[in-house]
C-alpha cells in the first residue's frame, strides 16, 4: 500500500479526535441536580403531593402542561381533576409557581443539566424571589 | 408442531397490526385524568359587547380612561409611543375611522368630533381565523376570536386581513414597556400579534370582561347575543345600534349606541 504511514497516522488522529470527548471526560461524573423544593408554600402543605406522583411529574411534566394549555387555551377548560380527585387550576402562574416559588432551584437546575431551554419565559411571568 | 412460512408471516403480520393499533386503543379507552370548566364560568353561544358612547363621552373629557387602564394591567399590555409599535387591545378612534362608510358631510358634529371606543370586534365571520396558517387564531365556540400565542409564527397574515386594525405586533420584546406586571397573567413575546380576548380568562372563571367591571358609568354592557334575555339583547330591541363596517360581512359583535 502506498502512502500507508499517513494514511494510517492520519486514521490514528482522526479516532483519537473522534473520542476525546469520551476520555477526557472518564471517571469524571457531573454532580446531578438537587433541588432545594423547601419553599413556604410547600412547608404549609400538609400532605407534600404534587398535582401527580412525583415520578410522573418529573418525566412528564412537560407533556402535563402542553395538555393544560391546549385544555385551557383551546376549550376554555381550567380545571384539572387530578388522579386522587383533587382539583387544580391548570394555570402554571396560578398553580405551579404557588409551590414552586424558585424558578432557579426547581426549574433552572435540572434544566441546565440536561441542556434544554424550553421558551416558556419569553412570555410566562416567573415569580418573585425573595 | 410444523409452521408453514406462509403462516409464520400471517401471525407476524397479526401482531405488528395488533401493536400498531395498541395507542389508538389506549387513547380511546381514555381513563386518564379529567378535565373540566369552572362550575361559576359564565356560559355564551356569542358573547357580545355593547358601548353607549353617550354614557362614556363625557367621563371621557373629564380624562377617564378607567377601562383602557383596567384592560392594560389585567393583560400586562406594554405602553409604547412609537405609533408604529404601539400595542391596542382597547382604544379611541375619532368617527370618520371608526365608521368610515357612515360618515357624511352632514354628520352632526356631536358624533364627528367624538372619540369612540374600538376594540377587537370578536366577528361571527372573522377573517383573522380564515388566514392565520398555524391556527393560533381561532373562534371559541362561545364567539370569542382568541389567540394561542404558543402557536403565533409571526407572519401578520391576521393583521393584513383585519378591517379594524384591532391587531398589534411586538416588534420588540414589549416587558420593559410594561408599567405594572400582572403575576398572574403571562406576556407576549417579540415577534407574535396580539389583541383583545374578550378576557376569556375571566369569563371562564365567572367573572366581567376587566373593562366592563371598571367602567364607573355602565357604558359597557356585555352579555350572551343569542340569549334573547340577555341584556345585550333587551338593549338591542329597543334601541337603534350601529356596528363597524357591517358592509364587509364579518358580523362584529360589538354594537354603538350613538
Amino acid at each position: 500500500m502506498r502512502d500507508s504511514r499517513y494514511i494510517i497516522t492520519g486514521l490514528i488522529v482522526f479516532v483519537v479526535l473522534l473520542t476525546f470527548p469520551l476520555w477526557s471526560n472518564a471517571g469524571k461524573a457531573a454532580s446531578p441536580p438537587q433541588p432545594n423544593l423547601d419553599t413556604p408554600a410547600i412547608q404549609n402543605l400538609e400532605q407534600k403531593q404534587c398535582v401527580e406522583a412525583t415520578e410522573y411529574m418529573r418525566a412528564d411534566h412537560m407533556q402535563l402542561l402542553e395538555d393544560w394549555r391546549n385544555q385551557v387555551v383551546r376549550e376554555g377548560k381550567r380545571i384539572y381533576v387530578a388522579a386522587n380527585g383533587k382539583e387544580y387550576e391548570m394555570s402554571l402562574e396560578n398553580s405551579c409557581f404557588e409551590c414552586h416559588s424558585s424558578k432557579t432551584q426547581f426549574c433552572d437546575q435540572c434544566h441546565n443539566y440536561l441542556d434544554v431551554e424550553p421558551d416558556c419565559w419569553t412570555c410566562h411571568l416567573e415569580p418573585k424571589e425573595p | 408442531m410444523e409452521t408453514s412460512r406462509r403462516n409464520f408471516l400471517k401471525a407476524g403480520g397479526a401482531c405488528l397490526l395488533g401493536l400498531s393499533l395498541w395507542p389508538a386503543v389506549r387513547v380511546l379507552a381514555g381513563d386518564g385524568p379529567d378535565v373540566k370548566a369552572d362550575a361559576g364560568a359564565l356560559k355564551g353561544k356569542r358573547w357580545g359587547l355593547v358601548i353607549d358612547m353617550r354614557k362614556c363621552w363625557p367621563q371621557y373629557q373629564q380624562g377617564c380612561r378607567d377601562c383602557m387602564l383596567a384592560c392594560r394591567r389585567e393583560h400586562n399590555i406594554p405602553v409604547i409611543d412609537n405609533k408604529d409599535e404601539e400595542v391596542k387591545w382597547l382604544w379611541t378612534e375619532p368617527y370618520k375611522n371608526a365608521f368610515p362608510e357612515q360618515e357624511h358631510a352632514y354628520t352632526p358634529a356631536a358624533i364627528a368630533d367624538k372619540p369612540f371606543l374600538v376594540a377587537c370586534n370578536h366577528c361571527d365571520n372573522p377573517p383573522c381565523v380564515r388566514v392565520c396558517p398555524t391556527k393560533a387564531t381561532f373562534k371559541r365556540p362561545d364567539g370569542i376570536v382568541t389567540m394561542d400565542y404558543h402557536r403565533c409564527l409571526g407572519c401578520r397574515y391576521c393583521m393584513a386581513a383585519c378591517p379594524y386594525g384591532a391587531r398589534s405586533f411586538n416588534f420588540q420584546d414589549p416587558r420593559p414597556f410594561i408599567k405594572e406586571e400582572n403575576l398572574d397573567y403571562p406576556t407576549r413575546e417579540k415577534g407574535v400579534v396580539e389583541k383583545c380576548n374578550f378576557c376569556a380568562e375571566r369569563l371562564d372563571k365567572g367573572q366581567q370582561p376587566a373593562c366592563v367591571e371598571a367602567c364607573r358609568v355602565g357604558a359597557l354592557i356585555f352579555g350572551d347575543l343569542d340569549d334573547p334575555n340577555s341584556e345585550v339583547r333587551k338593549i338591542l330591541a329597543e334601541r337603534n345600534t350601529i356596528r363597524r363596517k357591517p358592509e364587509l360581512g364579518t358580523h362584529p359583535s360589538i354594537y354603538y349606541l350613538v
